[in-house]
């Protein structure tokens, strides 16, 4: 017994330290984007003298002329929470309907979105492009940097998994609950948002957490379908361009990565609880 | 000041433009597929027939005051609910990628857009000719390899570490997640920094920073990875872990099993499965590996092409390479720093068929090892 305890003892400094680990490039974000320039080059792990130089450095990067952070992170913010409801809501449409069509072509369906699990960003990239440009010749619709472009190309990729994961939850809805709410008259399409939708709100979590992560942080479709200097920019792009153009001073880079990380972080401390119940209990089967 | 005020002035333009896309997101996949939907549903042409006469609001007030047959609605229904998202799906994926089958054989350079010429299998010819691609292609599958051993270890010591009955357990989960919500570019950067000034700082085998070795910058990377991403798979192996009925494991206690004996005989059976998705994920993250190669390396160090793949090309001098080239960083640059787009869509090609084998040989393996309760 007393073993028992000593190893647990043991096993729980073990945990402490690998966090300790894992949390020190955070932690060296959170110190060099607290201190000027001479500083940082001094030496890197030192305490900050002036912990307000944060706010400096954050008006600097602010104040940049070529460099939008408010406008990139509020088109980060758009394009990422309307892909992921677009996504969610329309991948469960088709995986309901999939599943409960038993017919041979939903099952073709079906098995057209599965084949898109394996197929690699890089194989379609190119050629994604170029029809983008030659849509806005057929329809006059531009594609390529504007917000439904990306949207669209996300709702597009992100489909496969989700209706994979939904189509597997959904299977599990006995038939019973859909034909009770028929026969008190609902229609096809009310039967699946008031009923079936409300069931699928812990995969719809799951899904949440998982296209989020996705989309937030996504550099390749972006600098593709929005292109680097476009009118619209996201978070990672606009990063990058300020890593460029600061050419290693690397307290402002450092100031940008932490206001890129930092949005993030805190709603995933809040919603913390959530989220990894979301990631374990969700159906990553 | 004026900063502030052009950003104003954007704004009310910025909400039309995302209503107008809310529209465009919410009608044009219907718009653009509808009618091949009608062919392929023979049934429901009828309706769709007549819902032609009756136009769309007409379709409307029929459907919604004078009834409709329950296997008309339930058709309906199908291909309203699916095109959305197969549409766009079909639309961005699966025609680009029959689109590009035909591009790998032009001779497409980007600039010119509509006017290649079809080449036939040139493009692959030149592609197993360039030793750059075949040590990109070397470098990926050992980065994949080393990737997919050290992510799995890492990650299911941790979901180890993390199911034993610990007060702080969910901090510790949490905090080995945490890496994952912020995307390997911005990651790319924060490690950057990390090899370069805080680590050079301490001097030792710093010194010089290990980025600057072709090596030791291969081995950065693998670092940087799986820093980022063991905690993602952590969280499936814990799914795995937890899902372990209770009652296997309190027999084989009873039976005087000690821990090693109930790790190989129990625990890792039964996650075999777990093993099976975790693998997958990251062998198929390895090969697309691409944004933290683009802000920690570049692709580069400098460093010279290994002697045995000079030998196969007959190359005289050994010629410079990069060492974190990896497979996608060197599609991306084909195409749009060197502008042959058509030998991009190639190589991407060849990557594909590769990556597809190699995860169905994965996938076919490891579900051998799977036991079913």
């Amino acid at each position: 017994m007393k073993s028992k305890i000593l190893k647990l003892r043991l096993l729980e400094a073990l945990g402490a330290l690998l966090l300790l680990l894992f949390a020190t490039p955070f932690l060296v974000v959170i110190i060099n984007s607290s201190k000027n320039a001479i500083e940082v080059k001094e030496f890197p792990l030192g305490i900050p003298e002036n912990w307000f130089q944060l706010f400096t450095n954050i008006a600097e990067v602010f104040g940049r002329d070529n460099i939008d952070y408010i406008g990139s992170f509020f088109n980060s913010f758009i394009i990422t929470t309307v892909s992921l409801v677009a996504i969610g809501i329309f991948s469960a449409m088709a995986a309901w309907v999939l599943v409960r069509t038993k017919k041979n072509y939903s099952f073709i369906i079906f098995m057209i979105f599965l084949s898109g699990m394996v197929l690699p960003f890089q194989v379609v990239m190119l050629p994604l492009v170029r029809l983008m440009q030659s849509l806005k010749d057929i329809t006059g619709i531009s594609f390529l940097d504007t917000y439904h472009g990306i949207i669209l190309a996300y709702i597009g990729f992100g489909a496969p998994l989700s209706v994979f994961l939904f189509h597997g939850f959904i299977k599990s809805i006995p038939m019973d609950i859909e034909e009770a709410a028929i026969i008190d008259g609902c229609t096809k399409a009310q039967v699946f948002f008031k009923i079936i939708l409300p069931i699928l709100k812990p995969i719809f979590v799951t899904l949440l957490v998982l296209n989020g992560m996705w989309i937030w942080n996504d550099y390749l479709l972006p600098i593709l379908v929005l292109g680097t200097g476009g009118d619209i920019q996201t978070l990672p792009l606009t990063v990058s361009m300020l890593a460029g153009n600061y050419n290693k001073e690397w307290s402002l880079i450092l100031t940008s990565v932490l206001m890129a990380a930092a949005p993030v972080v805190i709603l995933f401390l809040f919603a913390q609880k959530h989220i990894i119940k979301g990631m374990t209990s969700g159906a990553i089967k | 000041m004026q900063k502030s005020n052009s950003i104003l002035k954007r704004t009310p333009i910025k909400l039309l433009h995302i209503v107008i896309s809310v529209v465009i997101i919410a009608i044009l996949p219907i718009i653009l597929l509808i009618r091949i939907f009608e062919r392929i549903i023979k049934k429901d042409i009828m309706v769709f027939n007549k819902n032609k006469e009756r136009g769309l609001i007409g379709t409307f007030i029929h459907d919604k005051w004078l009834g409709e047959t329950y296997t008309a609605q339930n058709n309906r229904v199908f291909v309203y609910f699916l095109m959305p998202s197969f549409g766009s799906f079909l639309l961005f994926v699966a025609f680009p990628f029959l689109q590009g089958f035909y591009y790998s054989l032009t001779d497409w350079t980007g600039l010119n857009t509509g006017d290649e010429n079809f080449v036939g299998f040139d493009n692959y010819i030149s592609i197993l000719k360039d030793y750059r691609f075949a040590y990109s292609f070397y470098r990926t599958l050992i980065y994949a390899i080393f990737n997919i051993g050290l992510i799995n270890i890492v990650a299911f010591s941790l979901a180890m570490l993390v199911t034993q009955n610990l007060k702080f357990k969910n901090i510790y989960r949490a905090g080995f997640f945490m890496p994952n919500l912020i995307g390997g570019l911005v990651l790319g950067y924060i490690w950057k920094f990390i090899f370069d000034k805080v680590l050079f700082s301490l001097g030792g085998i710093f010194d010089p920073s290990l980025l600057i070795g072709g090596e030791t910058a291969f081995i950065s990377l693998l670092i940087v990875v799986t820093w980022q991403y063991a905690g993602y798979i952590m969280m499936i192996y814990i799914a795995a872990i937890q899902n372990i009925p209770q009652d296997l494991i309190e027999a084989s206690e009873i039976d005087g099993a000690n821990s090693i004996q109930k790790l190989r005989n129990i625990t890792l059976p039964l996650v075999a499965q777990a093993f099976t998705v975790a693998m997958f994920l990251t062998l198929v993250t390895a090969f697309k590996q691409f944004d933290t190669v683009v802000s920690l390396t570049q692709g580069g160090p400098s460093t010279q092409l290994p002697q045995w793949i000079g030998s196969i090309y007959n190359t005289t001098l050994l010629p410079i390479v990069k060492s974190t080239d990896l497979i996608s960083m060197n599609i991306y640059n084909e195409a749009f720093v060197n502008y042959n787009m058509g030998i991009g869509q190639a190589k991407a090609i060849l990557f594909f068929v590769v990556l597809l084998s190699i995860a169905l040989i994965q996938v076919y393996y490891n579900k051998k090892k799977e036991v079913e309760l």
